[in-house]
């Protein structure tokens, strides 16, 4: 059983770098699902109201990404974009915004 | 993708292809090159040049053709007719696209697709050549649906303002000229069609109009579909509050036919008279797909790969937007093509330089719609791909509509309308 476990871990282990070594674009094209709102990159235009998201530290949006999904955070639209993506997926994308400088 | 690189995908998810990839992984992906050719610059076509251009360091060459000068927004331009925004509002230039992008601007038309030598005639004469096609034509309408309507001269009075441009302006003055106790007649055709809320949008925004300037008016909404299409109750709600005795919504009230001289709409068992007639006809995929021999859906929206965004039987050719057959719940919008055309940019950059697409693509929608000239609501839904599928899958538990109408959603509205347009022209 503890082999067993040990198994998954390496093969969820393997998977996961596997997902992220093997697609370098992967995140890249998710954080592009956001730009329309967010704008290109994450750089919304001036005076329009709508969050930045280039360049802001990882642990704060994914946070915030996460209190949306889980309803702790209120919001008109986010709480309801958030649940669409697995945690994975938002990580990839507050990632890529915080290397957007 | 053809089936035969939809089985070669397949099989790197073997462990075998794990490995074999895994143990390259520290090497780069190789550079796109090639000629992307695209047609048609609305919110597919244009985001698609763009992000062809930024996610490859401007090494793959785009040209877009445009028939239009200048780019002219649908999503907003209800707000146009309604009188709180104008046509300059609504309308940007390519310029950007062509001086900080190098995207090659081609103002004509195609008229013809040749998929075997990977080629395009313009009208303008001559051939564009391509490496890989992007085809975000739009809709055109079934005219022959409306037999009053199959002429240019009923076309020019009875108006569908459903292509922003001349034909928003056009019924913008036709409600102005309309009389106090005039009545306005919207006709709905059964969905699927281009933006599923904007007919209920276009509704509220012209009651608006009547409650401020002609109150004695009324809003006739023939709907050919069992019910409001999108955002049901939310409209509804608005409609009772807002425009009580001037909204008037009729469900399943399929328009027949047009009586162009007296404006008089034809049901199956009513008639209807109206000073303004807006007739919102059913639409397919715009006639060059639906001439170029790429495979439709119910003889009306082409069939896609959504890996990729590649025509089911014509390689090479990337079809976005309002002229697809969509995935389940998936809205024919703006929004949505913006996003299609980034999966389609990702995964012909991917395909020039011999790799295979993004295997788990993601697409999200939003719409907003304006209930009056301040407030606004949305509907919000994300799209996993799905394996076992072949298409992506809207996710349960997400998404959907707002809890109420509210300025604040209508000041979003507004940015982002702002962000989108930046996204696909700046």
């Amino acid at each position: 059983m503890k082999r067993l476990s040990a198994l998954v871990a390496l093969t969820l282990l393997t998977s996961s770098l596997f997902a992220q070594a093997a697609d370098p674009e992967r995140a890249r094209n998710l954080a592009a699902t956001c730009a329309n709102c967010h704008g290109t990159d994450g750089r919304p235009v001036a005076g329009s109201g709508i969050d930045p998201l280039a360049g802001i530290e990882k642990r704060h949006s994914l946070q915030k990404l996460a209190d949306f999904k889980s309803g702790q955070r209120p919001g008109t639209i986010m709480p309801q974009i958030a649940k669409g993506y697995t945690d994975e997926q938002l990580e990839l994308i507050a990632a890529y915004f915080a290397a957007q400088k | 993708m053809a089936d035969r690189n939809r089985r070669a995908f397949l099989k790197a998810g073997t462990l075998a292809g794990v490995l074999t990839v895994a143990g390259c992984a520290g090497s780069a992906l190789r550079q796109p090159r090639g000629h992307v050719v695209v047609v048609g610059g609305g919110y597919g076509g244009a985001t698609a040049a763009k992000y062809l251009r930024m996610w490859s360091a401007r090494g793959v060459e785009v040209t877009l053709v445009e028939r239009s000068p200048h780019f002219v927004s649908c999503p907003m331009s209800n707000l146009v007719i309604g009188g709180s925004r104008s046509m300059a509002d609504i309308t940007l230039g390519y310029d950007r696209l062509q001086s900080h992008w190098g995207v090659r601007i081609v103002h004509d038309e195609v008229l013809a697709i040749d998929a075997a030598a990977r080629s395009v005639r313009l009208a303008g004469g001559g051939d564009l050549r391509y490496d890989r096609l992007v085809l975000s034509p739009g809709i055109d309408f079934m005219w022959q649906e409306i037999p009053g309507l199959d002429n240019a001269g009923a076309q020019a009075t009875i108006l569908h303002a459903w292509k922003a441009g001349a034909q928003t302006v056009a019924l913008r003055r036709q409600l102005e000229a309309m009389p106090d106790g005039g009545v306005f007649v919207l006709s709905v055709p059964r969905a699927p069609y281009r933006c599923p809320p904007g007919p209920y949008e276009r509704a509220s925004l012209v009651a608006d109009y009547c409650k401020r300037h002609k109150p004695r008016s009324k809003v006739i909404v023939l709907d050919a579909n069992d019910e409001i299409v999108s955002k049901k109750g939310l409209f509804a709600k608005a409609w009772a509050e807002l425009y009580p005795g001037i909204i008037e919504y009729r469900p399943q009230s399929e328009l027949r036919d047009v009586d162009v001289t007296t404006r008089t709409a034809h049901l199956d068992f009513d008639k209807v008279r109206a000073d303004v007639l807006n007739v919102i006809p059913p639409q397919r995929a715009a006639d060059i797909a639906a001439r170029s021999g790429l495979q439709l859906i119910n003889q009306r929206w082409v069939e896609i790969d959504w890996l990729s965004m590649e025509s089911s039987n014509t390689p090479a050719v990337h079809v976005l937007g309002d002229a697809i057959f969509p995935a389940p719940t998936m809205p024919k919008s703006g929004h949505v093509a913006n996003q299609q055309a980034k999966l389609a940019a990702a995964a012909i950059l991917r395909l020039l330089a011999g790799e295979q697409p993004d295997p788990a693509p993601v697409l999200m929608n939003t719409c907003y719609s304006f209930v009056d000239s301040r407030n606004a609501i949305h509907v919000a839904s994300v799209f996993q791909y799905d394996r076992n599928t072949g298409v992506v899958q809207p996710v349960a538990g997400a998404g959907g509509v707002s809890s109420a109408r509210s300025e604040l959603e209508g000041r979003i509205a507004a940015g982002w309308a702002q962000n989108i347009w930046a996204d696909m022209l700046f």
